[in-house]
């Protein structure tokens, strides 16, 4: 297939439809309207639906109802109507739906602005919602990235009944670049033979998409499942680049938007003879924490760069326990980062000395 | 012995936890009933919703979901799209369905979605223990309105029926209530009529069923039947609000 310059937002829809979603459940919010817009287009032309919902909340529940019915069903939306979504991803969570959710990061707090942050790490992989439970997060740093991560991200929620978030920000889904679309994988994927498709009393067990448990040992049954479903995740499914990390002295990470400025900004350092390279975490959940244990002895700093005042950096320090020091640098408001100024930021820390 | 009488198979055996002489049980009944009679026993699923009812999953013998408070359209919404070939229904009370998911029903009632809804409406939320409901009437003592709901205070009851069946979107609405035999006789005829409409692809149907909460109410279940009639009924008129196969 032929590379095709596209939006990231529209490579998003496509290689969700390519990887065989048919429900789309949307609800209009910058910087991701070209989503809905796209599936609006496309959904009639393969007799999939497209439905725009009267809100975030409607929308999740309605992919609640479709992933129920065995569909891949999939929304989107940025920031404040994330936090809208909440309480349907921990009920799709609970009830051990597979799902998919994508998350243009807009800033904020409070209804922010339209621009790009990574403001929504700790929401995104600490939960969101109440109750125990994680999603898989995969965090592209590219239009190609994300279009593969999609496709990706629907094999791993039917894989293990598991809701997956795309985290973006307004930069993946605003900015054009060309695109390939892979073919859908081949992975065997378990039946889904406990959705609500209506029962003929006999060939399988009555379906209950359910998330209540009033009995403490049903309801630490499921839970105890779940921490045995994400721990395989954990050993499965963890994601990480490391960048020009071989003989790397100083280590700077970041995840999307982030980690490819970092990455110039590595080259840029090269250039002058620092030994600089980059752990970017594709899966920000499980995050990849065996990587910065295996650099935490090679390196003499870490360098944590977020759009945002310091998330992901506490799971940085929880990898690096402690036997580096774990510098971070945050951008917020909707700037993003250059390479010069994340490539001063080193030099400054160097020159410190510490 | 001859059987004369037998249990529909559309519910479990699965004991009721609904209080003594609660009219959810004849609610149930009556929609599982529809379903049997109507043939539609293995394209029957059903959303459960928050409330007393939470627990209908269990009691409906078909595939059935359990929604977040408020949200049932929204997930019969998913479900039905997915199998339109399926009978759909929603299944929630007043405190569900009138006060946290009034968008939830508004826009599926505006969407013509193809779904039926059966909406309890007993004034009062019984699960948590008798909260005044959207739907409590004026003057009614509950937990949240010691002294009597107040207009000044509480607004006013609404009217569900009467305000879906404004929208061009809605197809089928009727309120009834399961106060004594003959209304529940026109109540199962109301649930069939709806379940036939959508099997036919009309769209948005609703049947209101005005229930009693002895326990809530604080009333015994011949005393709450009464009260129905005599109170709820003269705010709440029993009566087709619309119908598409009228016009």
């Amino acid at each position: 297939m032929a590379k095709k310059l596209m939006k990231g937002n529209e490579a998003i829809a496509e290689a969700a439809i390519k990887a065989g979603c048919r429900f789309f459940f949307g609800y209009p919010i910058t910087p991701q309207n070209e989503i809905p817009e796209y599936m609006s287009r496309r959904m009639p032309q393969i007799g999939g639906t497209f439905v725009q919902a009267e809100s975030e909340v409607a929308a999740i529940n309605m992919v609640y109802g479709a992933a129920g019915a065995g569909a891949r069903a999939m929304t989107s939306s940025s920031s404040p109507g994330i936090s809208l979504k909440q309480e349907g991803i921990s009920y799709i969570a609970c009830a051990e739906l597979p799902a998919v959710i994508v998350n243009m990061v807009r800033t904020g707090p409070g209804l922010g602005g339209i621009l790009p942050s990574q403001g929504d790490y700790f929401q995104a992989t600490k939960g969101g919602g109440h109750g125990d439970y994680h999603l898989i997060v995969l965090a592209p740093s590219s239009i190609q990235e994300a279009a593969d991560l999609i496709m990706d991200g629907f094999d791993l929620a039917d894989l293990y009944r598991n809701p997956v978030m795309i985290l973006g920000d307004g930069m993946i889904g605003q900015m054009m670049e060309p695109v390939e679309f892979k073919e859908p994988s081949e992975r065997p994927l378990p039946k889904k033979d406990w959705a609500a498709t209506g029962w003929d009393g006999k060939s399988r067990k009555r379906a209950v998409i359910n998330s209540l448990y009033i009995a403490a040992e049903e309801m630490e049954e499921v839970t105890q499942r779940l921490k045995a479903r994400y721990q395989e995740i954990k050993d499965n499914e963890t994601r990480v680049e490391e960048y020009m990390m071989e003989d790397a002295e100083i280590c700077i990470t970041a995840y999307g938007t982030v980690a490819r400025i970092a990455k110039s900004a590595v080259q840029k350092l090269r250039a002058e003879g620092i030994k600089a390279g980059v752990i970017r975490p594709i899966t920000v959940w499980p995050f990849p924490d065996a990587s910065y244990a295996k650099y935490a002895d090679q390196v003499k700093f870490f360098l944590d760069v977020e759009m945002s005042l310091g998330q992901m950096v506490e799971d940085v320090k929880l990898s690096v326990n402690g036997k580096k020091p774990v510098h971070f640098m945050g951008i917020t408001g909707g700037f993003v980062p250059t390479p010069s100024q994340i490539a001063e930021q080193v030099k400054n820390i160097m020159k410190e000395g510490k | 012995m001859a059987k004369v009488f037998e249990k529909t198979k559309m519910l479990t055996d699965v004991p009721f936890h609904y209080c003594p002489g609660c009219t959810h049980g004849i609610a149930h009944r009556l929609v599982a009933e529809c379903i049997e009679e109507l043939g539609m026993t293995e394209k029957a699923v059903g959303v459960a919703p928050v409330g007393c009812a939470v627990f209908a999953y269990k009691y409906f013998n078909c595939d059935m979901y359990e929604a977040s408070h408020g949200r049932a359209p929204a997930v019969a919404t998913g479900a039905k799209r997915v199998h339109p070939e399926n009978l759909v229904f929603s299944y929630q009370g007043d405190g569900d369905l009138a006060s946290i998911g009034a968008a939830e029903i508004v826009h599926a009632a505006a969407r013509g979605e193809n779904i039926t809804v059966i909406f309890i409406n007993n004034a009062i939320y019984g699960m948590t223990g008798g909260q005044m409901a959207p739907t409590s009437l004026m003057g009614q003592v509950t937990t949240t309105s010691p002294y009597g709901r107040k207009k000044e205070l509480n607004g006013m009851p609404v009217k569900i029926s009467e305000m879906l069946s404004q929208l061009d979107g809605a197809y089928y609405i009727e309120r009834c209530s399961l106060h004594d035999v003959p209304n529940i006789v026109k109540a199962k005829k109301a649930i069939k009529k709806a379940f036939t409409y959508q099997m036919e692809g009309k769209g948005f149907t609703l049947v209101e069923l005005l229930s009693t909460c002895p326990t809530n109410w604080g009333m015994t279940p011949t005393k709450a039947c009464e009260w129905l009639k005599d109170n709820m009924i003269p705010y709440y008129p029993l009566g087709v609000k619309k119908d598409g196969e009228a016009k």
